[in-house]
């Protein structure tokens, strides 16, 4: 499957809630989608579930428009943090009704997710606390298996252990039925090592798109005395400024050459790693 | 769980080696999936793919189409070689420096050794 997003931009009244978006989508692999709150992450997501059509650009799924084509539609499924306490049915139930429109539903695999979240299945779903309303909501996600799966913060009132449970399913899952998984989230170091490619988005932009190794080895802390620190970081693009002492710290963001760690190293200056986390954060801060 | 100064693909690949090494892992074993080792380490996939390959590319596991990893015949003993080979480097001349750093005198240095090996 092949998402394109061409110069996308949705308009609120006066206010831009995506600016220009343009990416494409084309592996079958985890893409995680960071924002802060009201980055746009969800109005970016619902575009490519056809919930709205943007105000300018386009978007094509396998080269068709997917605003109102039924046919597609049935390939992309959109999960989010669903609100069942009007829903009178049972698991069961629903698990049928799910069934009949998803054409890639594997029952036998929603009933182990069933077990391994404990939900019971005669119960109405509205007698299900949160947790259990998102884990219906994963289950049915996962178990769907379509080719173009997007998770919109749908671990939403799960606790920790089931949020574990779900990760470790997806995983599992993926590798034995590859496709196109959409995450967005902004738990982002509880969830860093699931991303195959990571896409960040604020204030409506789309800040970057990358590989997750390529992009985690594009940062570095440069740690050492003060002044050494300043010289060496002088023409680099510079993320935040930790300061202790004498001792500083300084997170970078671009690619260190070989020449460059090695000068690092000897002028006694210590080149760590930064986290996926810690990019997130000092690359959507600011300027608000 | 991992250290900070040190390459984490480096760090899963010396896993697995010590695991084969200590004979947890035997050969002809299957050895863990790449899935498998994302949920136990909670490292990310291009990661742990990247230290697995390594092993790969030189024949100490290699790939059954559609079945997974599997540990090589004499991996066991290269991985030995290879750790006899780096051993100097890797822990004796760390211990000689700061020894000598420290004034330990080479008849200090036996025993402590001695000890250590008693009591390990």
């Amino acid at each position: 499957m092949r998402i394109e997003v061409n110069n996308v931009s949705v308009k609120f009244k006066n206010r831009y809630a995506l600016k220009d978006i343009t990416f494409t989508i084309n592996e079958n692999k985890i893409y995680g989608l960071l924002g802060r709150n009201g980055a746009g992450k969800t109005t970016l997501l619902s575009l490519l579930a056809s919930f709205r059509e943007p105000s300018s650009g386009s978007i094509s799924i396998e080269g068709e428009d997917p605003f109102e084509n039924a046919k597609l539609m049935q390939h992309v499924n959109f999960v989010f943090n669903k609100d069942y306490k009007d829903e009178t049915d049972n698991l069961k139930n629903t698990l049928e009704n799910v069934n009949r429109y998803r054409p890639y539903f594997d029952f036998d695999y929603a009933n182990h997710l069933i077990q391994r979240f404990k939900l019971p299945m005669d119960k109405p779903l509205k007698q299900f606390s949160k947790g259990m309303q998102s884990a219906v909501s994963v289950t049915i996600g996962l178990a769907s298996r379509a080719p173009i799966t997007i998770f919109d913060e749908a671990y939403n009132g799960m606790d920790a252990p089931t949020r574990e449970i779900f990760y470790q399913e997806l995983l599992e899952d993926q590798s034995e039925h590859p496709r196109i998984i959409i995450m967005s989230t902004h738990l982002v170091s509880e969830m860093d090592y699931l991303f195959d490619e990571v896409l960040i988005v604020n204030i409506g932009e789309l800040v970057l798109q990358e590989e997750y190794e390529s992009l985690v080895t594009k940062g570095a802390s440069i740690t050492g005395p003060a002044e050494d620190v300043d010289s060496f970081v002088q023409s680099m693009n510079q993320l935040n400024t930790k300061q202790l002492g004498n001792t500083k710290s300084v997170m970078i963001y671009g690619e260190l050459s070989d020449a460059e760690r090695k000068a690092a190293q000897a002028k006694g200056l210590e080149v760590g790693p930064i986290s996926l986390q810690e990019l997130f954060i000092h690359l959507t801060e600011g300027e608000e | 769980m991992f250290e900070q100064d040190k390459p984490i693909y480096l760090q899963i690949r010396e896993r697995i080696e010590d695991q084969i090494v200590d004979n947890q892992l035997k050969e002809g074993e299957q050895a863990p999936s790449t899935t498998q080792l994302v949920n136990f380490y909670k490292i990310n996939h291009a990661t742990v793919s990247k230290g697995v390959n390594q092993l790969v590319e030189e024949g100490i596991l290699f790939k059954r189409r559609g079945i997974g990893m599997f540990v090589a015949e004499g991996a066991r003993e290269r991985l030995i070689q290879n750790r006899k080979d780096t051993f100097l480097e890797n822990f004796v001349v760390g211990l000689v420096q700061e020894a000598n750093k420290l004034g330990i005198t080479d008849q200090e240095l036996f025993e402590l050794i001695k000890k250590c090996k008693g009591s390990v």
